[in-house]
């Protein structure tokens, strides 16, 4: 199979969030899709911390040439999609640059300190306007809000995905989509997730 | 069916390291698993019994590591291949049968895969297992890709049946939990009958009995294996070398360094000046082969996690060969050119090669770094890991706490290991003084409980989880209770073994094949023992805080508290809301109620927020499980539950 070039090599995407978000589960679905195109891909994830609230990071090295580490030189990233906003400030201090792009989900998760009071959570103004200054292009996606309204607040995780699709021309569509959904979910619960998916590629061409 | 026996050779799929290992088991044959749960090794056992109906695979999880052992031992005796899979900790844990049946031999094909976690990201350890392949004489091996924990692990059941020894394969967290496409072999079909032969001589190592005794003999039959081993390394194709002939350093690395190592060279493009040793068999090291490596330069750089294993073998071996290879300067973690601490990563490797090869080199800009950092510190609020919203175990915590308040004696609670280690912290109101091995919370609870003598009055309390419980919690309760040792054992039952991703254990009537089997009763078991047994439901708030007062007080002897409601993440209450709750808006006062905002300041279920605007508090619907519990902790009563349709 000859496998496209991708603008650089290896490309990395970093998906990040809150554990239970679904974090995991969104760097599986897209790298198989990946991986169902040819390309050669490690996946970093660190687990454990994933069912008790704490940061989770998933790093993704996209290659048609070799695989590389599961952890991503500094500074490195490509692409950043978050499933929290603040978690994406986070990731950008470890592996921002100043061409990374950056797409985040509104939808606040409150840490421990900030609920009892003994930290504070920045505003959306202010997570803005760092967002901006760290990278070349942010995009901020209503995924939990439209989610709940599709009746289910996991499917964030799938309209990131779906809006992802729509940058740097990665080679993710639909059908790709659909395929690897075919493999894993039973036929009741495809056309949420199809649903989702539209849903974040919509939302990326407002 | 699982991808994971497609029979079709060449395929390739994205698998988990762990999914990888159990690949090469399955083509290798293996007709026996056993392990016990622990992050990052849960997998393998896991997957192994998605698969065993279908490839007739007898799989379990065992009461601990040294059961696992023991009975994948009893399989190899009778000429199966078979696999033991655990985490660091188990390896110390089973090391006193390892020893033994390292002496004694195995005969069917035996792989234990022990998974380290260097920089413990789910430990509170960085323990090292490589130590015990030197220490018990048998021979490891590290994977250093995906494919190569395939390949690997199924080599290592033809090795270990050509020994007649145990072989290790090592993984670590980056290895065992990353993910990456690999490329299938064949499936075998080769069935096995098994048989346990022991008329034979007692020296036969196929018919005698199996023992490790008589010592001497046996202990040499060891070392010849090993002999053996290393001879059968020198050319082994895990063992690969990328660079110029004559490089100006020679990297030698293994495991998951071999990744972040030859990312660090591609980073700073010095292909032609670093020469990249990736070593697949780490014990015993194959001399000769070393010794042509070694020739190439006479700068070498060591790249390993955690400790410098591979490095001190190295540089023994380097001496030997000296008049052979020349004196050769090292860089690794004994001169501090790598961390010894922590596990690796791309950047700490390019770190230690610019200052050895004296590049200059900046992933990004500095600005961009100093404000990058900046905006961490002033927008990015720290997350504490804490229970999940709807966890039995907050609730737990929240009443031992409260107890002890009361109590006033300055009782304190002697911890265990599972997700309720997290009592440590915030989220377990502190409560947690001591924390080590599985069991031990227990153990050490019985020493202290011996103290009166000496004039220690507090209350001690020790807590464990249901697995934990039968892992090694028993005979700790059996020593107290036979000493007369004072103490409150909490037991906190949530139906499984949650920190590793729910597995089964002997308290449930269902094991890891879905099968029925019979469950074995806590509270009867503690009974039987001799202890003062109460059962409650941790989210009956003011019960479960009297009752803990009670036995805190009783001053005769173990007591013990089985504090019973499943995980919130088990099958039986995840996606379940038992109530519909609310924080009626009216009835908050915030500030002003005198309560200190009990719920969000003290509680703190993530389910439950702060509305900074408003100065109430809310119930985030996203987050809440609708457990309930919250209802009763807040004086006002604002907020409220409704049985949920
Ligand atoms: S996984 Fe279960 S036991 Fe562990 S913190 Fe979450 S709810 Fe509690
Ligand atoms: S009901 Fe209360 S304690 Fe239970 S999950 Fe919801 S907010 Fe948390």
């Amino acid at each position: 199979m000859t496998v496209k070039r991708l603008f650089k090599d290896p490309y990395n995407i970093i998906i990040a969030g809150v554990g239970g978000q679904g974090n995991v589960m969104a760097s599986r679905m897209l790298s198989n899709i990946l991986v169902h195109k040819g390309y050669n891909i490690t996946i970093g994830e660190t687990f454990g911390a994933s069912q008790r609230g704490g940061s989770v990071m998933s790093h993704i090295r996209v290659s048609s040439l070799s695989s590389w580490s599961p952890q991503m030189p500094k500074g490195k990233a490509d692409v950043v999609v978050t499933l929290e906003p603040i978690e994406a400030i986070r990731v950008l201090a470890g592996y921002g640059n100043p061409a990374v792009k950056v797409l985040t989900n509104t939808r606040a998760i409150y840490p421990a300190g900030v609920i009892a009071g003994n930290l504070s959570y920045p505003t959306f103004d202010e997570i803005r306007e760092t967002l901006k200054k760290l990278s070349s292009r942010v995009w901020f996606i209503d995924a939990t809000d439209e989610a709940v309204k599709l009746g289910n607040s996991i499917l964030g995780n799938i309209i990131m995905i779906g809006a992802l699709s729509t940058v740097d021309d990665l080679p993710v569509g639909r059908d790709d989509f659909k395929e690897i959904l075919s493999r894993i979910l039973p036929a009741e619960k495809m056309d949420d997730n199809l649903k989702a998916f539209d849903l974040g590629v919509a939302m990326m061409k407002k | 069916m699982s991808y994971l026996t497609d029979t079709k050779e060449g395929a390739s799929y994205l698998v988990m390291g762990n999914e990888a290992i159990v690949r090469g088991a399955l083509e290798a044959g293996v007709n026996v698993a056993s392990g016990y749960p622990g992050t990052p090794s849960s997998e393998i056992i896991e997957s192994l019994s998605t698969v065993a109906r279908e490839r007739n695979l007898y799989v379990e999880w065992s009461v601990n590591e040294k059961v696992a052992l023991e009975v994948a031992a009893a399989a190899s005796f009778s000429k199966l291949r078979s696999l033991c899979a655990m985490k660091q900790n188990g390896v110390n844990v089973a090391s006193d049968f390892l020893l033994h049946l390292a002496g004694s031999g195995t005969r069917g094909g035996f792989v234990l895969v022990a998974c380290d976690d260097p920089g413990a990201l789910s430990s509170v350890n960085e323990g090292e297992s490589r130590y015990f392949a030197r220490l018990m004489e048998i021979p490891l091996l590290e994977p250093g890709t995906f494919q190569e924990a395939k390949d690997m692990t199924r080599w290592a059941f033809e090795l270990s049946e050509e020994l007649k020894q145990i072989v290790v394969v090592r993984s670590v967290t980056r290895m065992s939990h990353a993910s990456g496409n690999i490329t299938f072999g064949k499936l075998t079909d080769k069935k096995r009958i098994a048989e346990f032969k022991f008329d034979g001589l007692i020296l036969d190592p196929d018919a005698g009995i199996v023992i490790s005794v008589p010592v001497a003999w046996k202990h040499q039959q060891q070392q010849e294996k090993i002999k053996k081993a290393q001879e059968i390394f020198e050319d082994s194709p895990f063992n690969t070398y990328e660079g110029a002939e004559n490089p100006d350093l020679l990297l030698v690395t293994s495991s998951a360094c071999y990744l972040y190592s030859k990312e660090a060279i591609a980073v700073l493009g010095v292909e032609d000046r670093v020469g990249l040793l990736k070593i697949g068999t780490t014990w015993p090291l194959p001399p000769r082969l070393m010794a042509k490596h070694l020739s190439r330069t006479d700068r070498v750089m060591v790249v390993e996690e955690v400790l410098p294993f591979l490095e001190e073998n190295l540089k023994i071996l380097a001496a030997e060969k000296a008049a052979e290879i020349g004196i050769k300067t090292f860089y690794g973690k004994n001169d501090g050119t790598i961390p010894m601490t922590e596990e690796l990563n791309p950047d700490l490797v390019i770190a230690a090669l610019k200052t050895v090869m004296g590049i200059d080199y900046n992933s990004v800009p500095d600005e961009y770094t100093r404000a990058a950092q900046s905006s961490v510190v002033s927008s990015a609020p720290v997350r504490e890991q804490v229970f999940c919203p709807g966890c039995p175990h907050r609730a737990s915590f929240f009443s031992i706490h409260n107890a002890l308040e009361m109590d006033g004696r300055k009782g304190f609670v002697c911890g265990d290991i599972g997700c309720y280690s997290m009592g440590i912290g915030a989220t377990g109101f502190r409560s947690i003084k001591t924390l080590h091995s599985m069991g031990s919370g227990t153990g050490i609870a019985s020493g202290f409980g011996k103290l009166g003598q000496f004039g220690m009055n507090q209350p001690i309390l020790a807590v464990c989880g249901d697995s934990t419980f039968y892992h090694s919690v028993i005979p700790a309760l059996v020593n107290a209770v036979h000493n007369r040792s004072n103490l409150t054992l909490v037991v906190l039952d949530n139906n499984g073994t949650a920190m590793t991703g729910f597995q089964p254990h002997p308290g449930l009537d269902c094991n890891v094949l879905g099968e029925a089997v019979p469950p074995i009763d806590i509270a009867r078991i503690c009974e039987a023992i001799g202890a003062r047994v109460e059962i409650r439901d941790p989210f009956e708030l003011e019960n479960t805080r009297e009752t803990l007062n009670e036995l805190i007080e009783d001053a005769s002897g173990v007591k013990v508290l089985i504090m019973r409601k499943a995980c919130a993440l088990s099958p039986q209450r995840k996606h379940k809301k038992d109530y519909t709750v609310y924080v009626d808006q009216d009835l908050c006062w915030g500030e002003k109620c005198g309560c200190g905002r009990f719920c969000t300041r003290i509680f703190g279920c993530p389910g439950l927020i702060w509305n900074e605007a408003k100065q109430k508090a809310e119930i985030d619907e996203v987050i809440c499980t609708g457990c309930g519990v919250c209802a009763d902790i807040c004086p006002q009563g604002a907020i409220k539950r409704e049985e949920a349709a």
